[in-house]
């Protein structure tokens, strides 16, 4: 389970993260929303290690992880994906795989055998299945569309058979049927992984649909939480963001 | 299910071989090119052209462990011929002053090496970019200025004078031109075959992630610091390898060896090879030496010339040589499979 306590991070005299407690239990699909600017990715930033904390705790099954790097967090089963696609650009589908395994088996500094390790071929080939990525194996990541970019980020993270994923904002730069067959496989992941999952959304119609559980955060607090329906009847979010900014972002 | 399971042991077994076979291939084409190497003095009485070779020896393995920093890693430093120049006068100096045997004086510069790059490459492996290229500079240009000024110890800008002992070891001679020469080539290749060994490993593919994105291989829990300093080290140990083999050549040790347009003329090496393939560096030695004793052979100008040169690859290729046939190749098989 992923409990976040008390976190906080301040830019300046701008409160990004202002004390924020969350509970992410075991198996559960959280979907993170708030108007631009209430410190979503700031959040995975602490969690992740990306940015260190000015108070609070990150523990993950008892552990504290706030403050670590993002090498140790990742150890300890914290795997996240990027708003932006943040990929390896010269080397092919199935080496980013290969290699991303050998990081986690921690091979990744074995000098006096050749790349790749029998041993990394298995796991690799499961994730390019689950995320349709088999039949793009020999192909160069900066080759890739916008969608499948994505979809290797995704990967990356989930190669590393994390207990909590963190995805920020997978349908970014979509059109609206690519969104919704990325959201698909989300939940589909999700489902079959049977691992934590708090990804970061724009679309309030897909928030809604699959998130079981949602976080408002706004100006680094948080507003709300709750089911859909709490969260569409729940006052203060429809005053700070729905009221206002839904019809903006459905339009 | 059982149709997707037999695709998948379909397209496992042949890459699994496919590692040992590649494997097999780059000893094979070692053992082919030392052999080539190792018969031309049977084939041609030109002691140039064995002389040629030797520097091609010491100037390759420079260049292509400048290849592992900048063209592997992204780690773009100018002050690699530091490495070079501490290897020629390290090995140098054990071998006029402790006369020990060379295998030994050979070990203990590597070790010195080590520590040395050990040090400097953990100060400069943090910072990034432009920064990382003149801090390593800066550490070339202290390593040179300590050369001139500890005359009493390195002779100064006289060098190291009065030739570097070269007693005979297990039957081989280097003061023989002929053992000299076929030392150097194993050198080479031994030393190519290495490096190529640490590009093409897990390692090897560690680093091509840190240069395409080090932050997202931080996120994939790899040490980046760590893993740059190794590099580092490695490639040092190298190039210092290569000064040895200069050191041998001349019998001697200069302080050109260890000032920065040393560094510059690797950095040129890569530029005219290219640094997509591993063997670009080697192919861009080749270039730069000819390019210098042929040019120089005709005109005092030869600066003018190889700036020409530089400036047609740099701008009118936009890549080196080996980088330009290897996408010419690539681009070929693609329309010839398109048909």
């Amino acid at each position: 389970m992923l409990e976040i306590r008390n976190l906080a991070k301040s830019f300046g005299g701008v409160k990004a993260t202002n004390d924020v407690s969350l509970d992410f239990p075991d198996g559960s699909l959280t979907a993170v929303i708030g108007p631009n600017g209430a410190g979503k990715s700031t959040f995975f930033n602490l969690i992740t290690g990306a940015l260190k904390p000015d108070s609070g705790q990150v523990l993950l099954d008892g552990v504290d992880l706030a403050g670590r790097s993002p090498p140790e967090i990742v150890r300890h089963g914290i795997g996240r994906a990027f708003q932006v696609a943040s990929i390896f650009k010269s080397l092919t589908v199935q080496e980013t795989m290969l290699a991303a395994v050998s990081a986690d088996q921690r091979t990744s500094a074995v000098l006096h055998k050749r790349f790749p390790l029998p041993e990394t071929r298995d796991r690799a080939e499961h994730v390019m299945e689950l995320l349709g990525l088999a039949g793009k194996r020999h192909r160069t990541a900066a080759t890739l569309s916008h969608g499948d970019q994505k979809l290797l980020d995704i990967a990356l993270a989930l190669v590393l058979e994390p207990k909590v994923l963190l995805l920020d904002e997978p349908t970014a730069g979509m059109g609206p049927e690519e969104r919704w067959r990325m959201i698909d496989k989300v939940r589909e992941l999700w489902e079959s992984q049977k691992i934590t999952v708090v990804f970061i959304e724009h679309d309030m119609d897909i928030v809604f649909k699959i998130a079981p559980k949602i976080v408002v955060l706004c100006y680094g607090r948080i507003l709300a939480t709750g089911t859909p329906d709490e969260i569409r009847n729940n006052s203060a979010v429809i005053d700070a963001y729905l009221g206002t900014e839904h019809a903006g972002a459905a339009a | 299910m059982t149709e997707l399971e037999a695709g998948r042991a379909q397209t496992l077994a042949p890459a699994r071989s496919g590692a040992a076979l590649r494997r097999y291939r780059d000893v094979l084409i070692a053992l082919i090119a030392f052999a080539v190497l190792a018969s031309l003095p049977l084939l041609s009485g030109s002691k140039a052209l064995l002389d040629f070779v030797i520097r091609c020896s010491a100037y390759g393995l420079f260049a292509t462990s400048l290849n592992l920093l900048v063209g592997y890693t992204g780690l773009t430093s100018f002050g690699h011929g530091m490495f070079f120049g501490l290897g020629a006068y390290s090995f140098g100096l054990i071998m006029q002053k402790l006369g020990v045997p060379i295998p030994v004086a050979f070990v203990a510069t590597l070790a010195i090496t080590a520590v040395v790059a050990a040090i400097i490459g953990a100060i400069c492996v943090r910072l990034k970019e432009i920064y990382f290229a003149f801090v390593t500079l800066a550490f070339q240009m202290l390593i040179h200025s300590t050369i001139l000024s500890w005359a009493s110890f390195t002779g100064g800008d006289q060098g190291l004078r009065g030739g570097i002992p070269r007693p005979a070891f297990l039957g081989i001679n280097l003061a023989n031109h002929i053992h000299l020469y076929i030392a150097s080539c194993a050198l080479l290749i031994l030393g190519l075959l290495a490096m190529r060994q640490i590009a093409q490993s897990p390692f090897g593919y560690t680093l091509r992630m840190i240069r395409d994105n080090a932050a997202r291989a931080s996120f994939l829990g790899i040490d980046v610091w760590r893993a740059k300093l190794t590099v580092f080290v490695l490639a040092a140990l190298f190039a210092s390898m290569g000064g040895m083999v200069m050191a041998l050549f001349v019998s001697g040790a200069y302080p050109e060896f260890a000032y920065w347009t040393i560094s510059g003329e690797a950095i040129f090496i890569n530029m005219l090879g290219g640094v997509s393939t591993f063997l670009g560096p080697m192919v861009g030695t080749v270039l730069l030496l000819l390019l210098n004793d042929t040019v120089t052979r005709f005109t005092e100008y030869h600066g003018i010339v190889l700036g020409i040169v530089i400036l047609f690859f740099a701008l009118g290729l936009r890549k080196g040589l080996l980088d330009f046939v290897a996408e010419w190749y690539a681009h070929r098989r693609e329309t010839g499979e398109g048909r």
